[in-house]
Formats: C-alpha cells, sequence, structure tokens
C-alpha cells in the first residue's frame, strides 16, 4: 500500500453483498429461472434396508404435468454405477438409482418430474412401492461390538499414541475417566440444498448452492462421464453451508440426470424433511476419556477412545480425537477412532467436525479432573498448557491462548468463581459458571484468482470460491482494494463460478488463509503492471487523488489489464515444520431452574487466538454465530431417530430445536492481537468454526457447578436434570 | 398435494352447506395447510371460513367474554377485556407459536389444532392410528418423549398441543358450534375427548360442525391465576408439560380452584381430584404439593416420557404457588 494511504484491512467494514441480500436481489440457487425450467422431486425410501421388489410408476406418469419417472428402471446408466467419482469430501457415495437396492430410510429411490412442483408431488404420491425388507442395523449401543477401525481419517491414521501411551496411566497418582455421548444432529441451514440443471448440447450448467463449485464440477464431470471443461457450475450466494454443502449429494446429480431426461432445465429443490438423511449430518459419537495426573495437577497421560457411526456404505470418520491431540503438554497419550455401520445416510462434515463433539469431552473431562484434583479448572489449563502440538513436538505457526484465557477470564469475573457447586445463587435459581478451551486445525490450501482493471475504473477480481454467508465477498474486496492501494468502493470481487480461477472447498475455515493470499498476489502483479503504465494514483496524496488519477488511468488502457495470482503452502500440512492451530477460552454462565431442571444461558464470554483478522465485523460475526450454535449443541439439538423405521423424526424446524434469540443471553466474543505470517502472507489463520468449540463443555461444566450434576449425555434437556 | 376444490363462505350457513366429509374449513391456516403439504391432511375441498363475521370479542349479558372464532390469537391474547379479566388465557396464548403465527391462528383453529405426534406428522410412518384408522400406533414402542401420560389408549398415546385451550379448560369456557342440524353449546371439557379405541376423532364435532365462538363465564380467578409452560428451548416449542392454574381465594381460604394441565393427555386435563383438595384448603406449600400428587394420579408414561410424571407435578405445584403470589 502507498503511504498515506490507510489500509483497509482489518476494518470492520459492512457486508458488501449486504443491500443485495436484503432488498432480495441476491440470487441463490433455486431463484435461477432459465426457460422452461421445469421441477423435479425426489422420492425416498420408506424402508431402512432391503431392495425394491417393484415400483409402479404407471399411475404417476400419466397425472397431469408429469413428464418423467426416473426409477432404477429406466435411469441412464452411469459409468462405474455412478461411482467414478468418489473422492471425498467433494465426492460421495451417492444414490443415483443405479440398482434396486435400499440402505437407509429416506434415500432416494426415484424422481418424478413435472411441470409444477405441485403437479410433482402429487404424482409423487401416488407411486407404488414394494420392498424386500433386510435386516437394518440402526442400534448404535447394539452396533458397538462391530466397531472396526477405518483406514484412515482427516487427521491421519485412527490410532495414534506419543510417550509411552496409555500405559503411563499405571503409574499417575490421579486418574479420572468418563464417557461422554453426542447425538444425531442435521446442518439445516436457513437455505435447503438447491440445483437447477440446464443442458446445452453436451454442455451442463448447474446453478447449485453449493460451498465448493469446482468439486461440484469434477464430481459431475466424472460420474457423468464427460470432459470436466462440458460442465459449469454457479452459485453466487449460498444461504449456509456448514459443511452439509462441501459434498456433491445425490440431488445435484439427479437434478443433472434428470433435465438430460426430459430435456429441459430442471430445478430439484430439497424440501426440509429431505434435509435430514441423503445430505450428511453430524454423527453420534460415544467418547470414553481417562486422564492421569500429578498430584499437583500435572497431566500424565491422556487416553481417548472415540466410536462414532457411519453408513452401511461409506467410512466417515468424526475425529472427535483431534482437539485430544492438540490441548495440552500430556507426555503420554493414545487416541483412537472406531467406526460402527447403521442404515443411515452417510454423516459428514458439520460445523467443527471433530472438534465440536471431540471438545465436548475432553474439556468436560478437564473438569472433573479439576474437581477431583480441587484445583480451579482455569489453572489446570494453564498449568498444562502446551507450548508445542503434543503428539508431534512441532512449535506452533503463533499461539496466543494464554491471552486469551487472561483476557476472557477477566471480562467474565472468573476470579469471583466459588468452586463449590450448588454455592451460587440468583433468586430461585442456581447459577453455575463454566469454562473450556475452544481450538480448531488451521488449515490452508492451494488458490487462484485474477484481477483486472476495467476501462470504468472498476477492479474486477474474481476466484472461484464460494460465500457461504462468512463474508468473503467483503474480505476479498478489502484485500484486493489493500494491494491495489484503491478505495473499496472501486473493487468488484467476483466468486461462485467454475469459470474464474480455482478455489479449495469453503470449509475447514481456511477460505481466507488460502484465497485472500492468492487474491493478494493477483492484485499485487495488476498494480505492478498498471503502476509501469501510470502510477500517479500511487503517488497521490490522498484518497480523491488516487481516485481520479485512477480512473484517468482506467479510461486511458486500450485493452483490460489483466494478471493473474496463485498461492499455495510450501508444504503439506504434514510436512510443514511448524503446527498450525486456532485456540480460544470461552466462559459460560448458567442458570438452573433446581425444581424443574430449565437451563437458560445469560451470558457467555470468548476470547480466540486466530491469528490476523481481515474484518473485524465479519469475524466476530462468525466467533458468535458458532457460540450460538455451540448453545444448541449443550441445551437442545437432536436428530430423534425411530429404532424400528431408521427415519427421524423430528425432520423439521419446529421440532428440531435450534436457538430461537430468546435462547441466547449476552455474547461478547473478541480476537485477541495476533499475527501469523508462518502460516500465510496475510497472517490470518480463519476463524469460522472455532466458535462452536469447548462452548456445549463450558456450558455442561457450568450446569455441574450450579448443580452437582455431571450430564455427560448432550443435549442437556430438562429431563436429565430432574 | 391433492388437488381440492376451493370455496369461499360468506355466510355461516354458507359455510355449513359446502362442508362434509372430505371437507375442511380453512381459517389461519397455520396448521392445516402445513398438514396438507405433507399429505397428513388430504381434503378434497376446502371451505374458507376466513371472511365470516366471527372476529369479534364482546361482552356476554351475564358479563363474560365472548370470543369469535376467527379472532386471531394476538388480537385475543391483547385485547383489554381478556388482559383484564382473564389474563390466564392471554398469559396461555403469549406462549404458544410465535409472533407471525399467533397474528394468523385463530381461536377456533387453534381449538382444532392437530397433535405434533411425530409418527401422526409423518405420512411415511404407516402405523398410526388417527391418521389411519386401525394402523396401529408407531409411538407406544417409538419416540415417545414427548407423549401422553394421562388418558391414552393402546389405540393412542398422544397429546394436544394447544395452550389456549388448557387455559379455556380451567376458566370452564364453553364452545358454541353451528351445524346442519343448528346451534349448540358444550363446555371445553366435552369438546376435545381421550383418544379410546377411535384416535381419528379429536373432538366431539359432528360432520359439518363449524365453532362460531367460545365464551368464558364471569368468574373470580383474574388475580390469583398463572400458566406455566415448561419447553425444550424458551420460545417457539411446545410444551411438555403446561399448567393453567387459577385460585379464588377467599377470607385466607381457597374457595375454588382450578387446573388444567397441558402436554399430558389427548385433551387438557382437568385436575378435579386436586381442585377438590384444595377446596377450603389454607394455600400454602402443603396443600399444593398434595394437590400437583393429586394431579397426576393414575399416571401412565412410556419408554421416554416417565419424567413427565415428576415434572407435571413439580409444574402444578409451582404455579399454584405463583397464582397464590407465594412463589
Amino acid at each position: 500500500m502507498s503511504p498515506g494511504a490507510a489500509s483497509p484491512i482489518g476494518l470492520p467494514l459492512d457486508r458488501v453483498d449486504g443491500p443485495h441480500k436484503v432488498s432480495g436481489s441476491a440470487t441463490y440457487a433455486a431463484e435461477f429461472q432459465p426457460k422452461d425450467t421445469c421441477r423435479a422431486l425426489i422420492v425416498q425410501s420408506r424402508i431402512a434396508a432391503g431392495r425394491i421388489a417393484r415400483i409402479d410408476t404407471r399411475a404417476a406418469e400419466t397425472m397431469p404435468g408429469v413428464l418423467r419417472v426416473l426409477t432404477h428402471l429406466n435411469v441412464e446408466r452411469l459409468p462405474q454405477q455412478g461411482r467414478a467419482a468418489v473422492k471425498p469430501p467433494a465426492g460421495r457415495e451417492m444414490s443415483l438409482l443405479q440398482d434396486d437396492a435400499v440402505r437407509y430410510n429416506g434415500e432416494p429411490i426415484a424422481v418424478v418430474v413435472a411441470d409444477t412442483l405441485e403437479h410433482a408431488q402429487e404424482a409423487a404420491s401416488h407411486i407404488e412401492v414394494a420392498y424386500e425388507r433386510g435386516p437394518a442395523a440402526l442400534d448404535f449401543e447394539a452396533a458397538r461390538g462391530g466397531a472396526y477401525p477405518p483406514r484412515k481419517t482427516v487427521r491421519g491414521p485412527p490410532d495414534t499414541t506419543w510417550g509411552e501411551g496409555a500405559s503411563a496411566l499405571d503409574s499417575a497418582p490421579v486418574r479420572i475417566a468418563a464417557t461422554y455421548t453426542t447425538p444425531y444432529e442435521h446442518h439445516n441451514p436457513m437455505e435447503p440444498h438447491a440445483t437447477v440443471a440446464r443442458w446445452e448440447g453436451d454442455r451442463l450448467t448447474l446453478w447449485d448452492s453449493t460451498q465448493y463449485v469446482s468439486g461440484v464440477r469434477d464430481t459431475v464431470a466424472k460420474t457423468l462421464g464427460i470432459p470436466t471443461g462440458n460442465v459449469r457450475v454457479i452459485s453466487p450466494f449460498v444461504g449456509g453451508g456448514f459443511g452439509c454443502k462441501g459434498s456433491t449429494w445425490s440431488h445435484v446429480m439427479l437434478a443433472a440426470m434428470a433435465a438430460k431426461a426430459v430435456g429441459r432445465p430442471v430445478k430439484l429443490a430439497l424440501e426440509r424433511p429431505q434435509m435430514f438423511g441423503p445430505v450428511g449430518g453430524r454423527p453420534r459419537t460415544e467418547q470414553r476419556i481417562e486422564l492421569g495426573a500429578s498430584r499437583d495437577g500435572r497431566l500424565i497421560a491422556v487416553c481417548h477412545d472415540v466410536i462414532s457411526h457411519t453408513s452401511s456404505f461409506e467410512d466417515f470418520v468424526e475425529v472427535a480425537t483431534s482437539p485430544t491431540r492438540a490441548l495440552y503438554a500430556y507426555p503420554n497419550g493414545s487416541v483412537t477412532q472406531r467406526l460402527v455401520k447403521l442404515n443411515l445416510g452417510t454423516p459428514t462434515f458439520m460445523r467443527a467436525p471433530g472438534e465440536s463433539t471431540g471438545t465436548f469431552a475432553i474439556e468436560c473431562a478437564m473438569d472433573e479432573l479439576a474437581e477431583r484434583l480441587s484445583i480451579d479448572p482455569l489453572e489446570l489449563r494453564l498449568r498444562n498448557h502446551a507450548e508445542r502440538e503434543p503428539d508431534t513436538g512441532r512449535p506452533w505457526s503463533s499461539k496466543r491462548l494464554r491471552e486469551c484465557y487472561r483476557q476472557a477470564s477477566r471480562r467474565f469475573g472468573w476470579e469471583r468463581r466459588d468452586a463449590k457447586p450448588r454455592s451460587m445463587h440468583e433468586g430461585p435459581w442456581q447459577v453455575g459458571w463454566g469454562m473450556a478451551t475452544a481450538t480448531y486445525p488451521a488449515h490452508r490450501q492451494p488458490a487462484q484468482a485474477s484481477a483486472s482493471l476495467a476501462r470504468d475504473g472498476t477492479a474486477v477480481v474474481r476466484c472461484g470460491t464460494q460465500e457461504i454467508g462468512t463474508g468473503t465477498y467483503t474480505v476479498m474486496t478489502q484485500v484486493a482494494a489493500d494491494a491495489l492501494a484503491i478505495p473499496v468502493d472501486l473493487v468488484r470481487f467476483e466468486l461462485g463460478d467454475t469459470r474464474w480461477p480455482r478455489a479449495p472447498i469453503s470449509a475447514g475455515s481456511m477460505t481466507v488463509a488460502s484465497v485472500a493470499p492468492a487474491v493478494r498476489a493477483a492484485c499485487t502483479r495488476l498494480r505492478d503492471a498498471l503502476a509501469k503504465q501510470d502510477r500517479r494514483w500511487l503517488d497521490a496524496a490522498d484518497d480523491a487523488g488516487r481516485r481520479s488519477a485512477w480512473r484517468a488511468l482506467a479510461a486511458s488502457q486500450p485493452t483490460a489489464t489483466e494478471a493473474h495470482g496463485e498461492s499455495h503452502p510450501d508444504a503439506s500440512e504434514d510436512e510443514q515444520p511448524f503446527a498450525a492451530r486456532s485456540f480460544g477460552a470461552v466462559f459460560a454462565e448458567v442458570r438452573v431452574d433446581p425444581e424443574l431442571g430449565i437451563v437458560r444461558v445469560p451470558r457467555v464470554v470468548g476470547a480466540y487466538s486466530v491469528g490476523r483478522v481481515l474484518n473485524a465485523k465479519t469475524a466476530a460475526n462468525q466467533l458468535q454465530g458458532g457460540i450460538v450454535w455451540g448453545i444448541g449443541m449443550a441445551l437442545m439439538e437432536e436428530s430423534l431417530l425411530d429404532p424400528s423405521s431408521g427415519r427421524y423424526v423430528n425432520g423439521n424446524l419446529a421440532e428440531y430445536h435450534v436457538p430461537v434469540n430468546a435462547d441466547v443471553g449476552e455474547i461478547d466474543a473478541w480476537m485477541v492481537d495476533e499475527d501469523d505470517t508462518r502460516f500465510n502472507p496475510l497472517g490470518a489463520r480463519g476463524i469460522g468454526e472455532i466458535g462452536i468449540t469447548g462452548v456445549a463443555a463450558a456450558i455442561a461444566n457450568a450446569v455441574w457447578h450450579a448443580t452437582g450434576r455431571r450430564i455427560r449425555d448432550l443435549p442437556i434437556t430438562l429431563d436429565k436434570l430432574l | 398435494m391433492q388437488p381440492f376444490a376451493y370455496l369461499r363462505a360468506d355466510r355461516i350457513e354458507d359455510a355449513i352447506a359446502a362442508s362434509g366429509p372430505d371437507a375442511r374449513f380453512l381459517a389461519g391456516g397455520t396448521n392445516l395447510v402445513d398438514l396438507m403439504k405433507s399429505e397428513v391432511e388430504r381434503p378434497l375441498r376446502i371451505v374458507d371460513i376466513s371472511r365470516l363475521p366471527l372476529d369479534r370479542i364482546t361482552e356476554t349479558r351475564e358479563g363474560g367474554v365472548r370470543i369469535g372464532a376467527l379472532v386471531p390469537n394476538a388480537d385475543c391474547a391483547n385485547h383489554p377485556l381478556v388482559r383484564e379479566r382473564h389474563p390466564l388465557l392471554s398469559r396461555a396464548l403469549l406462549s404458544g407459536a410465535s409472533p407471525q403465527l399467533r397474528n394468523m391462528a385463530t381461536t377456533g383453529g387453534n381449538l382444532l389444532q392437530r397433535t405434533r405426534c411425530y409418527y401422526f406428522m409423518d405420512a411415511a410412518f404407516d402405523a398410526c392410528n388417527k391418521r389411519r384408522p386401525g394402523s396401529g400406533c408407531a409411538a407406544r414402542e417409538g419416540r415417545n418423549r414427548i407423549h401422553a401420560i394421562l388418558g391414552a389408549s393402546e389405540q393412542c398415546i398422544a397429546t394436544h398441543p394447544s395452550d389456549m385451550a388448557v387455559a379455556l379448560a380451567a376458566l370452564e369456557a364453553v364452545v358454541e358450534v353451528h351445524g346442519p342440524r343448528g346451534a349448540r353449546r358444550m363446555p371445553m371439557e366435552d369438546f376435545h375427548r381421550l383418544p379410546g379405541a377411535t384416535p381419528q376423532r379429536d373432538t366431539t364435532l359432528e360432520p359439518a360442525e363449524l365453532v362460531v365462538a367460545v365464551e368464558i363465564p364471569p368468574g373470580s380467578f383474574a388475580r390469583a391465576s398463572t400458566y406455566l409452560k415448561v419447553r425444550d428451548r424458551a420460545s417457539y416449542a411446545f410444551a411438555l408439560v403446561s399448567v393453567a392454574a387459577a385460585l379464588d381465594l377467599r377470607d385466607g381460604r381457597v374457595h375454588e380452584a382450578r387446573i388444567a394441565l397441558g402436554g399430558v393427555a389427548h385433551k387438557p386435563w382437568r385436575a378435579r381430584e386436586a381442585e377438590a383438595l384444595l377446596r377450603g384448603a389454607t394455600p400454602g406449600e402443603a396443600a399444593f404439593d398434595a394437590a400437583a400428587r393429586a394431579s397426576v394420579a393414575g399416571a401412565r408414561p412410556y419408554r421416554d416420557n416417565a419424567f413427565k410424571v415428576t415434572l407435571a407435578q413439580r409444574t402444578v405445584a409451582r404455579a399454584l404457588r405463583v397464582a397464590a403470589g407465594i412463589a
């Protein structure tokens, strides 16, 4: 940036797409309406296992408006039975009507295509299906006996030990062991999945609500057996993803197949109940933790054994041991991940996968250890602060967790806490204070971007990344304006299109760390190229001068100047000489009605070490949203599985409880000063997921402090406290 | 959604004449339309009654309050006559649903809303005697944390979800209905029914009968009454247990008591035994605890809802204390 120009990096800039969203001019996937678009509706299985013995679509096919009914009997045969692109996260095992098998209740078994949604729905209710039932595994407890180690996890092998492993527990003077469980959950972003598919000859355009446009393009092209270049995916706005839109699920392919079958564009939008099963969810977990410590609270060993569920046809591992491996300076440790197969849809990444469920277990266990040792829970964590990554010994790229503990505990007033449970009251309420450490790993992947100067003076910056509500449009506008040394309103950042340079999935809290360096590289190249033509805008004394010099430069260009940039980490995460991870400290106050078991959370205070913050407003927004979800995870969120049919029975937003405004008290969340340039040139680590981590544990620990009751099974509904 | 004919009635007689076994009256539509979308309700004819002149709240000659069947829940909750004379009803209404729903939902529709039993609401479940008579009850062996502990039958363990109806039961409101054979009035207690062997019938309404109004008789419960709703989140959730409690206190004693429970049975559950215990008693913890125990006499929980027996007792005791002003 030129001298005199204030950098927009870090400013709490309002969302540049905000006016579009509040005025309705932001176009979401299902709102695209190519000419002649018709509607497709997925018909789902009603048994959990077996096969379709007979499917009669004759009545449905003759109903008003119906164009086609696709079933396994008439659908196009795909290369490798539709499995040509199975490569998570983008490519999953889909249900593409290639055979008569039924593997879970709610699995897509047919697609009705009609001129209107109402016609499709009515026709769907006239399809008759006879099943041959097979044995279904639906009981997590019963399936535990068959738990097996997965081949791998996203954090390496399923089992890891360091030091002397579990045997070191034997020498520990103080030991605690407990089992924690977390339930089935489903993402339920405000905008359910939706895809509009249009064929023009052998070229396919998909308007899709996705966290990964190029992942969808690659998966769809490969699954159909057509060149990648023939598929374009467009996704300018996504109404929340939280992980479920990181994969290409069956409906995307089925929309493309249906459009081909009827020769018209097809819109396929999932209904809310269809969000429970065919598009992933958070797996159920059972986590046994054992901690060994000296009497003065030095951790000697940790064991964390996790069983999570997956589907009968694809392994997905909820790596709940991940935070345990990173949190404390235990010289010895052993963690294991096991899976049980159930006849349910495959679970998937859901906001802070691994870390959300894992921090609940390890951070409750730490509280139980603190109680046993009569040491303050915060003090116990400080005594075991990890100066290096415990299982590898690598130094951290940057870590300011101690500062988080200091700032957050002070703001919360932790020193006023009476350690005894049931010691604090407010009128008829029991009051409890609990805390936990938050953590989420820092990821970064290669990304590319382009930048060009249009004749009207707009810097058009493009990248095939996604805006999933986190503020990508806004933050990248700031990064571009900073690199180009121009005011932010002269930048137009475009994303969500496979025509733009490739970017990674918007997941794993890595968009800023991956995309911002690429945007900066492209814009720096453009600036350098333009400066050779006319550098007066860089030397201008003020914004007005910069603006007019920049416009003059733009108007004088014979052709638009364009530059490309790319950025990638120097080594893979396992090979880099440091460990990169974000941390935080979260404190919660609860009030418990001792008679009725009602729990309220009047306040949550959290401080976070997340690297450099590029936009203070969108960053705080992510933390607050994560904390709200953490409150829901702690107190109410659960998909209820019917034990005999394998259907989730509360598949709607009236019965699937997430916090409403009245459930959310005061949230005070902020980022401590930090700049992690070892991790990437912008010094940012990412912020999208850490907010949810630790919250459920802090609340559960506060509930113990209020009531003396340890609730180790989420959610903490009032019946568990009666 | 199944195609249906749509008719709009401008007079009560027209609405009744247009009704029939395959017809449904449409008012606010907050429950019916949802159930039609999910194919739980498949009417062939919709009779839109929203323009009928049933949207007023008036005082009766005896000093009671008459609430037209089409008065929106929000308007009812905020009406001066209701707020002053029957704050219990106002509280109950405001504890239900959300502001948007309360603006649409009507008095008659609220009485007639269907159960939130998971197995009733999802047409993919074959077994639901309420939805498909004779098909069985999937809830008995299924997820039944939200289900009934009182008055259920082999055939059905669903609960009635209304908050308003619980308050009206405690206030001994009277429901006025018009039908092909004229008008009749029945006490709230007789309006909803227990499931028995015919859980497909939520109420005692005859075919083509239309609720036109609810009347609350004058009473002396305004000061010592409350509605206490216990649920899984702070707002916008159905009751696990709710209690409408009202006391007529005279000379330091309970002259009369009314207790109705929601979330525990197929209908608003009047705890008459508990009321009888309180009559003449000195208001206080001992009397209220005894009444609370009596309120759940005969409770029969299922796999997931045993907690409701405890919760209901404690909620009754709490509500009585709040009503008496000693909480």
